[in-house]
């Protein structure tokens, strides 16, 4: 197998995940995207590892899965605040510190 | 089976599962239907454990599966029924802003796709990828011990974090 095979699939992973975060109104759906981009990155990581026979990739691939998981559980607590204070999560409305 | 079917398997194996990433990533940042689109992350999420199998990087990829299709998305489906976000279609999911987003897309996918072309080409990966979980776990518990514990830490100070935002006085 190539190593470009994985690396591709991870960059259109990712500019996939960028494009979410931009266009997104709904904040759950702004959060998705996130995963998405977090996911291009331990594809990366994986096939690097696997490129140079190291065990290195898949710890770090296993560290930012535990980051990704209190990531979640962080955004979705201020999405529910949000929600809880202004009766929507739409992110365009979010403009309290628009300059 | 000899290595040359076991290659044209893995490209079949691969091609499949490149399939299912894309598709499902393009369907969870353009469909206008929330809890689908949590369920079409469902799809990517196992697209990518079944690429880090692919890989030679079992214990990864069950772990992606058990973390994210097992918790994270369990998560934000919880996130969506407490937000009280629309069940069906919602009229305006995308923002005004979705022009400059496929813009910063296209050109994110243009760029890397072409300097990971320009300076990989047709490297070739290892014909024996696999890693034994064995080894995986001894470099945690021995050289990143540190990180590890602090990975720990961290997680614990984000959810009693979570709980403390997320909780009614």
């Amino acid at each position: 197998m190539l190593i470009n095979e994985f690396l591709l699939l991870a960059a259109a992973l990712f500019a996939i995940g960028v494009y979410g975060v931009l266009a997104r109104r709904n904040g759950v759906m702004v959060l998705m995207s996130i995963e998405l981009i977090l996911n291009a990155v331990n594809i990366n990581l994986v096939a690097f590892g696997a490129l140079h026979q190291s065990v290195v990739g898949q710890v770090f691939a296993l560290f930012v899965i535990t980051v990704a998981a209190a990531e979640v559980g962080v955004g979705l607590a201020i999405v529910l605040l949000l929600y809880r204070n202004r009766a929507s999560i739409d992110l365009d409305e979010v403009d309290a510190m628009r300059g | 089976m000899t290595l040359a079917a076991t290659m044209v398997a893995q490209h079949i194996a691969f091609g499949v599962i490149a399939a299912i990433v894309i598709g499902g990533a393009l369907m969870v940042v353009t469909t206008s239907n929330v809890v689908r689109a949590a369920l079409y992350l469902v799809a990517v999420l196992a697209g990518v454990g079944a690429s880090f199998l692919l890989l030679g990087a079992e214990f990864v990829g069950i772990t992606q599966i058990l973390v994210y299709i097992g918790a994270i998305v369990v998560l934000f489906l919880f996130g969506i029924m407490l937000t009280r976000a629309p069940i069906g279609r919602e009229l305006q999911m995308t923002s005004k802003s979705w022009v400059s987003g496929v813009f910063v897309g296209v050109a994110l996918a243009g760029v890397l796709g072409y300097t990971l072309v320009d300076f990989y080409g047709s490297e070739k990966l290892p014909a024996n990828t696999r890693q034994l979980t064995a080894d995986v776990s001894d470099s945690i518990f021995s050289t990143y011990l540190v990180p590890f514990e602090v990975v720990s830490v961290l997680l614990l100070a984000a959810l009693v974090g979570a709980i403390v935002l997320a909780r009614k006085d």
